[in-house]
């Protein structure tokens, strides 16, 4: 056994791990965070995919113990501290981008990173930006629909963080 | 009915827990659970002759092991052939765990129980099977040829064999007229295998209560009513001590449908067994092996038709690959042989098929169940017939097309359901219209033409299909409103993404006159509702949708004469606005449903101040009459179940331009277009996503999907880097108009559409293919290499 200690969603966490333990399994079973989905245990749907410092990783494919120290965001993390959905969250739900919801949590972190990227992705990038996750419900129309809309509202609150901070500068 | 919530694209109810991971699908609870691995058979078929679980005792957290002689004497039964039919003789289902033989790959042979799955797997490993091999039955032709028998008394491999006849108006059959036919067409069509492939595999969580001897189970399935009852049958308990839950659940498209899964007995009877909660998730590989397929079908086809490609006669000979067992009895070659004939009117009908035992994974219904190889077929025909005749494909489907005033349309068959197929409604000569428009049909030689010019070979594709949806027997609702003015709607059947806590909501709330957000639903939980079929055949909005719908009138009725009595009214002046029953043109004069719900259950005990109101010395309206009055009963709340006489039938018309190369054989699909008619649109932005769902599924089997056995059984490509599932980058974009052609059948007027997507998809894409090479193009799914070849050949 092995114990590694993990920053998820902003919380250090402590968990005590076989070597062979999955950070899927060590996620979903050992933290309790099962909003992370299992959908083939080998690298291909992306059901798993969660943030690893920011950059989108399958937890299926990666041991917890191999991860000891680093920083991992769930999907259980993506939205605001009082519980706000994320820009990301609200564009699935606002575009229908999501059916049974297996296979969401996986596409909604893939996104945030794509998003932080590349702030506003054309079609074709968008496509390539997700053609790593599988999802049998919706055919993709309404998951590249969230993606762009998404890109608008962290746009539009962009401009409106930006507006709001103008009389804060007359104050000063 | 309010308008402002039917047919509106309201946003569902289920996505914000469903986006912030507070969705609860089976493998997300139990925690603590002892866990389940099973010894699979890695051959398709061989005999059990010794299993030698020595070496496994020593792993550290093992609980038990479990063979088939250790299972009680329900248990050790064969599980239930689900569902019956006269021409299914040969009906054969499966042990939970192998007795004797084994007969595919993935058949479970031993049940291990461990503290986690891991050790459960380490135990599986080290678990030794002696198996005699014998020889394996694979491929559908081979098997009906075969002195090699799947099951020993089953002669020939066929399990079932079915002739349906429909003569002409004058008397004459199928044969008899392609032979007098002017002219004439023979064919073979084949279709492989696919599956279903929901992201969440199957699963099943059992707590057994030892002291209320009770037993809860959560399973990841597409009947939770049904499930329970083949566990209290399996394990011998009475029903009230059995309840079922089907939680989130990650897609099904059918395959979850099938019950009781070996692990669904077997789980439940662990954890009676072990005093200990007890659970099973399926991993992707023992999915692909160990619960079903669909599709393979081969199919003989004669046709005779006149000059205008009128068809005269059609004869069609299905084999059908079952796979190793046939729970499901027959329904997928009953569905392909009857929905074939589509929207058309065929001068007579002759369809055989024989239902094929084969040492491979078992084929149940996945979306669209057996009709998208009758489409395959008749569509095919129709793209036949116009070649030969030099015909526009369009012109010669049009002038088959059953006309909007024909209807009912009896098509001379029995359906899936066992009743008549009789066609409803529709309008197909419009549907063609609005897709010949939407694709721009006419002016596509032109653009065909121009891409020729620049050296690219593009293709125009079409497919038209009538699918029955809605099948009973029945479904119900129960509607219950509580003094809080809350409405708790909930239904038996389940759910796996169709929004049905959204929908079931609007028509709720539009049928009450109360806010959605009031209204909460319940799916697939056998403590709320236990009375249910399932969620199938496109049939949950028309089911549960009309039976929730008929519930809210009881207790709208039952609330309106409380009401009128409260307010000194006549009950046929009220009017329920905003969860308020007013009187018509009175303003002021109104009552909230809540206290309407209170007055509705005289009390002795008051809680709050508002059930003060329904209390023995709060003032009884008459001395004279019993508090609850003779054939009432005591609360706002109704029941009521819908029961169709037949299936209500939907249609759409799909288009494909496709693009191939000319050098590689890729395939690319530049447009696709869909027309869908499912009657009237309870939330038309859920159909839109049913329809997506489907296409990408259809384009999955035209282009990427197929099982791949070897001669010896084993599923060569039984993982997602080898059965090609659809990525974003594979699906086109989809174009779709709706026409709304009510059923007269139910009260809401509505259709199935949880199927249509997918049900044309090969035949769509064939279409455009042939169009594009000039090939034909037979066989399903097309891969560039199989393309390739067909050109090869071709130039010879």
């Amino acid at each position: 056994m092995h114990e590694i200690t993990l920053t998820v969603n902003g919380m250090i966490r402590q968990v005590e791990v076989p070597g062979r333990r999955l950070l899927s399994d060590c996620l979903r079973h050992d933290l309790g965070l099962t909003g992370t989905h299992v959908g083939c245990e080998h690298g291909v749907c992306g059901c798993c995919t969660v943030l690893l410092d920011g950059e989108p990783v399958r937890s299926c494919l990666t041991f917890a113990v191999t991860v000891d120290g680093h920083d991992i965001t769930t999907v259980e993390g993506l939205a605001a501290r009082d519980g706000t959905m994320s820009p990301v969250q609200r564009a699935f739900g606002e575009c229908h981008g999501l059916q049974c919801g297996f296979c969401t949590p996986g596409f909604l972190c893939t996104v945030t990173a794509l998003l932080r990227e590349n702030p506003a992705p054309t079609e074709q990038e968008v496509l390539e930006g997700i053609s790593g996750n599988l999802c049998r419900c919706t055919g993709y129309q309404n998951i590249i629909k969230s993606v762009h809309r998404a890109a608008e509202i962290m746009a539009e609150e962009r401009r409106a963080d930006a507006d709001s901070e103008q009389p804060g500068e007359e104050i000063v | 009915m309010s308008t402002k919530l039917f047919g509106e694209p309201v946003q569902r109810r289920e996505d914000p827990r469903l986006l912030t991971g507070q969705g609860r699908y089976v493998d997300d609870l139990g925690a603590g659970a002892l866990e389940v691995a099973f010894v699979r058979s890695p051959h398709a078929h061989a005999r059990i002759r010794d299993i030698d679980v020595s070496d496994a005792l020593d792993v550290e957290g093992l609980v038990a092991i479990y063979t088939w002689e250790d299972l009680p004497t329900l248990l050790a039964q064969p599980l239930p052939l689900l569902i019956p039919h006269p021409a299914l003789t040969h009906g054969r289902t499966a042990y939970p765990l192998a007795r004797d033989v084994v007969r595919h790959v993935g058949e479970p042979v031993v049940m291990v129980v461990a503290r986690d799955r891991y050790l459960a797997e380490d135990v599986c490993a080290l678990i030794q099977v002696d198996y005699e091999l014998l020889k394996p039955v694979v491929g559908v032709e081979e098997a009906a040829q075969s002195a090699q028998l799947v099951h020993e008394d089953v002669p020939d491999n066929v399990g079932a064999h079915l002739i349906q006849e429909v003569p002409s108006a004058d008397g004459l059959d199928a044969r008899e007229l392609i032979e007098t036919a002017p002219h004439t067409l023979t064919f073979r069509l084949d279709i492989e295998r696919s599956a279903s492939m929901p992201l969440e595999g199957r699963g099943v969580y059992a707590r057994w209560d030892a002291d209320d001897r009770s037993l809860r189970v959560y399973s990841s399935t597409q009947t939770s009513t049904s499930v329970r009852m083949a566990i209290a049958a399996k394990l011998g308990l009475p029903l009230p001590k059995v309840e079922v839950i089907a939680p989130d659940v990650g897609g099904g498209f059918g395959v979850k449908i099938v019950h009781p899964w070996p692990e669904e007995v077997l789980v439940p009877w662990a954890a009676m067994l072990l005093g200990h909660e007890v659970k099973w998730t399926e991993d992707r590989r023992e999915h692909f092996v160990s619960s079903a397929h669909e599709r393979a079908q081969v199919q003989f086809v004669r046709v005779g038709f006149d000059d205008d490609g009128r068809v005269l006669g059609l004869d069609v000979n299905i084999l059908h690959d079952h796979g190793a067992y046939t729970p499901y009895g027959i329904i997928v070659p009953i569905i392909t042989s009857t929905q074939l004939l589509g929207p058309y009117k065929i001068g007579a009908y002759r369809v055989e098929f024989s239902s094929i035992y084969t040492n491979t994974v078992q084929v149940t219904p996945y979306r669209g169940a057996g009709r998208p190889q009758g489409v395959f077929c008749m569509e095919r025909t129709m793209d036949h017939i116009a070649e030969y005749l030099g015909a526009d494909r369009t012109a010669v489907r049009e002038i088959n097309f059953i006309q909007p005033d024909e209807f009912p349309y009896d098509q001379g068959l029995i359906f899936q359901d066992g009743r008549p197929l009789i066609y409803d409604s529709g309008d197909y000569p419009e549907s063609l219209r609005l897709l010949k428009e939407l694709i721009g049909w006419d002016g596509f030689p032109a653009l065909k033409a121009q891409a020729a010019a620049e050296g690219r070979r593009i293709g125009l594709g079409i497919g038209c299909y009538v699918e029955g949806t809605g099948v009973g027997p029945y479904e119900g609702g129960h509607v219950q409103i509580t003094s809080d003015g809350r409405v708790h709607v909930s239904t038996g059947l389940t759910s796996q993404g169709q929004g049905h806590e959204t929908v079931f909501a609007q028509i709720a709330a539009a049928e009450l006159g109360v806010p959605m957000e009031r209204v909460s639903v319940v799916t697939g939980d056998t403590r709320r509702f236990g009375y249910a079929v399932g969620t199938f055949a496109s049939r949950a909005a028309v089911m549960s949708g009309n039976a929730i719908a008929l519930a809210c009138r009881k207790v709208r009725e039952k609330a309106l004469r409380i009401a009128a009595e409260a307010l000194e009214a006549d009950p046929r002046d009220l009017e329920i606005i905003d969860g308020e029953v007013r009187v018509v043109g009175s303003p002021g004069a109104s009552i909230p449903l809540a206290t309407v719900a209170v007055l509705s259950n005289p009390l002795r005990y008051a809680f709050d101040s508002e059930t003060a109101r329904a209390t023995q010395f709060a003032g009884a309206s008459s001395f004279d009459r019993p508090p609850v009055e003779a054939g009432e009963e005591p609360g706002l709340e109704g029941r009521d179940y819908y029961s169709p006489i037949r299936s209500t039938f939907a249609s759409g018309m799909h288009a494909a331009i496709v693009e191939t190369d000319s050098l590689t054989a890729e395939i690319r699909i530049l447009r696709y277009a869909v027309v869908h008619d499912c009657g009237n649109l309870i939330n038309p932005m859920i159909v839109e996503g049913q329809i997506h769902g489907g296409v990408a599924q259809g384009v999955g089997g035209a282009l990427y999907e197929r099982m791949v056995y070897d001669d010896h059984g084993q599923l060569l490509n039984a993982s997602f880097m080898d059965f090609l599932m659809p990525y974003a980058t594979e699906i086109p974009s989809i174009e779709t108009a709706h026409l709304e052609t009510p059923s007269p059948l139910n009260p809401l007027g509505i259709k199935g559409a949880g199927e249509a997507g997918v049900i044309p998809g090969s035949a769509v894409i064939a279409s455009a293919i042939e169009d594009a090479e000039g090939i034909r193009i037979d066989k399903m799914p097309i891969s560039p290499s199989e393309l390739f070849d067909l050109r090869r050949a071709a130039t010879g």
